[in-house]
């Protein structure tokens, strides 16, 4: 989002290696967000939306209690409810806090055309640069989490940024230091697994036998993870992907199909220009003039 | 609270009914979530709608609005059938032994003394039979037939789990299910905490309801003790410190109470509050009321008040009657009231019936309103389409706004639930003109002071005379009032016990109300604050967040009322010989010469416990009351009656007496029992509550809380918009006998159709929140719709259980 | 002088096709250009013609668009020399021979060889799937409208086509740099009868017929 001090181990749009002298020495962190504990109270929202000066409009009421509706270019995360009626007939309000997951391996900045303009730093937090940022939406194709939105004012891409900017100089994200319950909470990756663990446990005793932690292998595990009560249907929870990944057709667009037909092209250009110097300029010789000249006259007889 | 916040985390069973803390206190629910997350707590939701507290309960239970007592009686009953009571609690500690007076009776719904003309009952039969020394007769062994346990336990049999399903709508196996995880803490050493809030308060027989959770409580031992207890939930920032300072018309600072008409006579106004023990050795501590009212009327009047004049007991108003929020407003149609001061409070919005207080507000010759915002109450007169549709020609009403500070702007203490008084900090100026509350009052104050020394009056000494002893007249500082209310010593005070020692110098603040006199040489503006500005400076201020206890008795953050005690009634939180039930949490215990523990024992210090004092010491009786005696306008014992507005229309429980339909002695007056509706017109149960993303009617005016919840919604149940063909989305007319609300539609699972007496009953959810003002998208009013009818104690009115219908808008 | 009258000279194209074609290089170099650069990272430097990347990604799609109906404005009138005829196959079979310049053994051909015939189709047909997927990933306006999976697939389709489009168009601009005479083409509008003798025979026989060419 802004100037940072954090390191970057990735970076959008660039064929050279990030600087690499830190990694595996920066402890990589992450958001554990349990739902089990939340409540729902959109403080996370709120505190979003403060830290980051950001202010969506006043909307409407579409008869959900969800609001604003969905993500926005100002609204970097949103609550999500869900009315689940479970086997047993009991009904289960499951409310998820919904924003940029992290992904180590991000969609997003694999698909980021414009050099610099998605980061991912040294402890995983995938950030966007909007001065980088050329509005191509590349980003939007590439999240599995439709998360990226593009501003209406400015055509520029914008998301959580798991407060880079309070990470980098030692706070928590602005969502972690509003939730009245600790159901957000941060710190490092190793911390918030063993931390999640813990909770499901706890969730175990309570009857929640697929209680587990989501964070899918498909995008290499993600810096934001969820404890869920049905690890089994992260498809309850709003339609929480169950096996998100990038997908193939994001992965062939932006991996082999690069260099290969970058390379092609070069050879199509090279092999034109070789060509040429080896068989010489195709020239039109007097002797093509004068024979046609012939046929001309011997046609206008 | 009778405990506090952080002790929630020692809760080993959590039941919330009548509130939603997650919902309306989040912060503090973070301590549920503590509890379960820490101490395995469960945590059980009972509540009409499945809200967001439900959302991480582990037990959640349905209801009917109205009908808590008919489940917390069942709870009762089930309890004393299985006999899950903490037995050496409930005999030691309570009054189940007493023995009750022979006429004392309750017939087809209504106890003995009932005057039906009046809607009033003669309570001198609800009370303890007495032996000859004047004490209560009691039967240990709680074989008499008239000892309260058997009438308990007599008076609940007809509370049944078929009867709660029946009645509330709950499913008997759910009923069952709690009781169950309830009585598992009638042992000693688990505790459950009650979390309630408005949603039991705001009921014709709101105060039995919250009563009949104390009994719950007492019979499990679960009263006094670390992670139990029956804990409100305050809504308002400071509505603690409304009730602690006395701001209702029949209150004075400290619980104390305004004389009635009849009570002329001052000694016969202390001898009525200041009650001797009911029985041997016990400390009956309002005994000392005549310290406590006395050095209120020393820092009121200060010379002015003296044993002559007995302390200024003639500038005390004496009460005709009551002159809560619902009177006022009657008397303003009558014509008898015209002029109004509306402080930090939204009446159009707040009160029930909105048209009845537009028309109020109407006869008024003139209304200030005080207000950080500009609420509605003001613009009452202005007509803003359907939402307030009113004809301002015809309104000749003058209104004054004067605009406030909030809570940011300036400096001073707030009691949060837990009793803790917490000093902030002014964190920026307040824009424009606006002033503090307490400059605008001592604006107003020292202006009608000039008018009555120059003008005189019918009664000017109460004015003129009230002590004004702050360096700015016109606008006193916070702390000059918090230390004026704390209390300072007015003469050297010397140890009653040995004469020659000096306690207290003359001017020195006082450490706590244990130095109170009644002789005019002490002062104290509210006498359980005492304490909270000592000689040490400003408790209030403290910020030490150490707790070595580890179950969270942080002494030294902020002060508690009363006397930094942490949790009321510890002492029974022991054994009769003064061991604690559960060591683990331990309070206080006596260690042979005193008690002592981390927590300040509510009991005398050096009490030894074989000399039998019991632990409520705010009672005669040393006990805690399953049989309330006098103490409740509408019965010893909490029954059911039905809300005024009743799908029913009759009580299940007395389907004959028509008079016990509704609780008899509840507030209504004739015009606004003419406005209620019947179940023919308006078939659903309405009732009103908050939503997480907004706080009551002033943040519809600030732009984050209105981007987050920003039009006025209404929660159906799916059951119910499918029958009336409505879809989520779809804009919904509510309209009850006295106006309507239009909103959007909410459709949700978590509201469910109930089955009462075989009859399917709908809820319609309609959270407040909305009006004409403010930032969010214009709406209605919630208030429109509720009726004006009070509970029978606290005259609140019967927010969360009316009638309405619903339509297609 | 150079605009057919000479009777060594015959026309190709006349003013309008030659600004039809020029219209549709220079919307072509600025479309490829801001294509390329969000293709290839290497390439980003490309972004820099239509003023850096944001302006890149704004114009790119109305110069694409505006390509898309200049291309066909342009190639209509042309359509029907570009019908594929048996003799293509030859033509094509002896594709050694053309690029070895060894043009003598080559069948002869009509307006257009061949080789230029696919080129044409090629081009014609990426300009479709670029205007297609193009399209569904213009993220100002019309995205919205799209499911992602579609989104996903349109954007390795407007890739891929366009890749064969530059391809195509550097084997164009390979083989106009080449045969001596083909910029002349289509910057003077003439040909000499010899560069239609040899490269055109089948063209330059009908060009010559009395009622043929002017």
């Amino acid at each position: 989002m802004a100037l940072q001090s954090l390191d970057i181990r990735r970076c959008s749009a660039t064929t050279m290696p990030s600087p690499a002298a830190r990694v595996g020495a920066t402890p990589e962190v992450a958001k554990l967000i349990d739902t089990s504990k939340c409540i729902g109270c959109k403080a996370c929202q709120t505190a979003c939306m403060e830290w980051n000066d950001l202010r969506d409009e006043i909307g409407t009421s579409s008869g959900v209690l969800d609001n604003p509706r969905d993500l926005t270019a100002q609204s970097w995360t949103v609550m999500r409810f869900s009315e689940y009626e479970n086997p047993k007939g009991d009904l289960e309000w499951l409310i998820r806090k919904d924003g940029c997951m992290h992904c180590d391996d991000p969609g997003c900045l694999k698909a980021c055309p414009s050099p610099g303009a998605i980061v991912q730093y040294a402890n995983g937090i995938v950030d966007f640069h909007e001065e980088h940022c050329i509005g191509c939406g590349y980003c939007v194709t590439g999240c599995p989490f439709d998360i990226p939105r593009l501003s209406k004012r400015d055509h520029k891409a914008y998301k959580c940024t798991l407060c880079s900017d309070r990470v980098a100089v030692g706070l928590e994200p602005a969502c972690v230091k509003a939730c009245p319950t600790g159901a957000i909470t941060y710190g490092t990756k190793e911390q918030m697994t063993h931390d999640a663990a813990e909770r499901v446990v706890d969730l175990k005793s309570r009857g929640f036998d697929q209680a587990g932690l989501y964070d899918p292998a498909g995008v290499g595990g993600t810096h934001v993870m969820y404890v869920l009560h049905h690890a089994d249907q992260p498809g309850l929870y709003a339609g929480l992907a169950a096996q998100p990944r990038v997908s193939p057709l994001v992965r062939l667009w932006k991996g082999a199909t690069k260099p290969l037909a970058l390379g092609t092209m070069v050879l199509v250009a090279l092999a034109g220009f070789l060509n040429y110097v080896r068989v010489g300029p195709n020239e039109t010789r007097e002797e093509d003039e004068q024979s046609a000249e012939r046929e001309k006259e011997r046609a206008h007889g | 609270m009778t405990n506090h916040w952080v002790d929630i985390k020692n809760a080993d069973v959590v039941l919330i009914m009548g509130g939603n803390a997650a919902e309306a206190h989040p912060c503090g629910f973070k301590w549920v979530i503590e509890a379960k997350t820490h101490n395995k707590a469960k945590l059980i939701v009972i509540d009409p709608r499945f809200t967001r507290s439900a959302s991480v309960a582990d037990l959640y239970l349905p209801i009917r609005p109205g009908t808590d007592i008919v489940l917390l009686g069942a709870l009762i009953n089930e309890l004393l059938t299985k006999d899950q009571i903490q037995r050496e609690y409930v005999t030691n500690y309570t009054d189940l032994s007493f023995i009750v007076r022979e006429d004392f009776a309750f017939t087809d719904g209504l106890y003995s003394g009932f005057d039906p003309a009046k809607g009033k009952y003669d309570k001198t039969s609800w009370d303890y039979e007495r032996g000859p020394d004047g004490f209560v007769k009691a039967d240990p062994t709680l074989a008499h037939p008239r000892c309260v346990y058997n009438l308990l336990k007599a008076h609940y049999s007809r509370y049944t789990p078929e009867l709660v399903e029946s009645v509330c709508g709950t499913p008997k196996a759910k009923f069952l299910e709690a009781a169950a995880l309830i009585g598992s803490t009638s042992t000693t050493t688990r505790a459950m905490t009650i979390m309630y809030a408005l949603g039991w308060t705001q009921h014709s027989i709101g105060s039995q309801i919250i009563r009949t959770g104390a009994m719950l409580q007492l019979l499990l031992g679960n009263i006094g003790v670390a992670g139990g207890g029956m804990n409100a939930l305050r809504g308002h920032s400071n509505i603690q410190g409304l009730t602690d300072l006395g701001l209702m018309s029949n209150l004075l600072p400290g619980y104390m109470t305004l004389p009635g008409q009849a009570e002329q006579d001052y000694d016969a106004y202390i001898a009525a509050r200041a009650q001797k023990p009911l029985r041997a050795n016990q400390m009956s501590y309002w005994q000392n009321y005549a310290k406590f009212h006395v050095s209120l009327m020393k820092a009121w009047w200060g010379e002015a008040a003296t044993a002559e004049n007995h302390w200024g007991y003639e500038y005390l108003p004496k009460l005709d009657k009551l002159y809560d929020m619902l009177q006022a407003y009657e008397m303003m149609l009558d014509g008898k009231m015209n002029g109004y001061i509306c402080q930090g409070f939204n009446p159009l919005a707040a009160a029930p019936n909105k048209a009845k207080m537009t028309e109020a507000f109407s006869k008024l010759k003139f209304l200030v309103v005080m207000d950080p915002l500009a609420t509605e109450t003001s613009e009452f007169w202005k007509n803003f389409g359907e939402h307030h549709d009113v004809d301002s020609s015809k309104i000749q009403t003058e209104v004054f706004r004067l605009p406030t500070s909030c809570f940011a702007e300036e400096d001073g203490a707030l009691t949060n639930s837990s009793r803790w008084l917490q000093w902030h900090w002014k964190g920026a100026d307040p824009p424009g003109d606006a002033r503090t509350d307490i400059a605008i009052m001592a604006g107003i104050y020292t202006r009608l002071r000039h008018l009555y020394e120059t003008e005189g009056g019918a009664f000017p000494d109460p004015i003129v005379k009230l002590s004004w002893p702050y360096a700015r007249r016109e606008d006193p500082n916070p702390e000059e009032l918090a230390r004026e209310y704390s209390g300072r010593a007015l003469a050297d005070l010397y140890d009653p016990k040995d004469k020659t020692k000096l306690t207290r110098k003359a001017g020195e603040q006082l450490s706590g109300f244990g130095e109170l006199r009644d002789d005019g040489t002490t002062s104290s503006g509210c006498w359980i604050f005492c304490g909270a500005w000592t000689e040490a400076g400003n408790q209030m201020a403290k910020r030490d967040s150490s707790d070595p206890s580890g179950i969270g008795q942080t002494r030294n953050w902020a002060w508690s009322w009363p006397a930094n005690r942490r949790v009321l009634y510890n002492r029974a939180s022991c054994d009769v010989a003064g061991k604690p039930f559960n060591k683990a949490r331990t309070l206080v215990a006596w260690n042979g010469k005193g008690w002592s523990g981390v927590d300040v024992p509510d009991f005398k210090a050096d009490e030894d416990p074989a000399q039998g004092m019991g632990p409520f010491i705010m009672n005669p009786e040393g006990v805690a009351r399953f049989f309330a005696r006098g103490g409740m306008a509408d019965g010893p014992f909490p029954e059911h009656y039905e809300p005024f507005e009743s799908p029913l229309g009759h009580n299940p429980l007395h389907p004959k007496e028509p008079r016990a339909t509704n609780n008899p002695a509840a507030r209504i007056f004739k015009r606004d029992r003419e406005a209620l509706g019947q179940a023919a017109a308006f078939p659903c149960v309405a009732t009103t509550y908050r939503l997480t993303e907004h706080f009551h009617y002033w943040t519809k005016h600030v732009q984050l809380n209105a981007i987050m919840q920003p039009e006025q919604l209404v929660e159906i149940g799916e059951v119910h918009a499918k029958e009336l063909g409505i879809k989520a989305g779809d804009r919904v007319k509510v309209s009850s006998n006295r106006g309507f609300i239009k909103a959007v539609a909410v459709v949700t699972k978590r509201i469910r159709p109930m089955t009462i007496e075989g009859k399917p009953v709908h809820t319609v959810g309609v959270p407040i929140h909305w009006g004409f003002k403010g930032l969010a998208r214009p709406g209605f009013l919630a208030n429109t719709l509720t009726p004006v009818v009070g509970d029978a104690n606290t005259q609140t009115p019967e927010y969360k259980a009316f009638l309405v219908k619903v339509e297609k808008a | 002088m150079a605009d057919g009258h000479s009777p060594d000279m015959l026309v190709r194209y006349k003013p309008a096709q030659r600004l039809g074609h020029w219209v549709v290089v220079i919307l072509f170099v600025g479309a490829a250009a801001s294509g390329l650069a969000l293709f290839h990272p290497a390439l980003f430097w490309m972004s820099g013609l239509l003023g850096g990347g944001p302006w890149s990604v704004v114009l790119h799609p109305f110069v694409g668009l505006a390509m898309c109906i200049a291309f066909y404005t342009f190639v209509r009138p042309l359509w029907h020399h570009n019908r594929l005829e048996p003799r293509d196959r030859a033509w094509l079979g002896a594709i050694r021979d053309v690029v070895d310049n060894r043009e003598d053994r080559v069948p002869e051909t009509g307006r257009y060889n061949a080789g230029q015939k696919i080129l044409v189709w090629v081009l014609a047909a990426c300009l479709i799937a670029l205007f297609a997927s193009g399209f569904v990933i213009w993220r100002s306006y019309f995205s919205g409208y799209f499911a992602i999976g579609i989104i996903r697939a349109s954007a390795l389709l407007h890739a891929f086509a366009g890749f064969v489009l530059v391809a195509s168009v550097l084997v164009h601009i390979s083989a106009a740099l080449w045969v001596k005479g083909s910029v002349a083409a289509m910057t003077r509008g003439t040909v000499t009868i010899g560069w239609a003798f040899k490269h055109h025979r089948a063209w330059f026989r009908e060009m010559i017929r009395p009622s043929g060419g002017r």
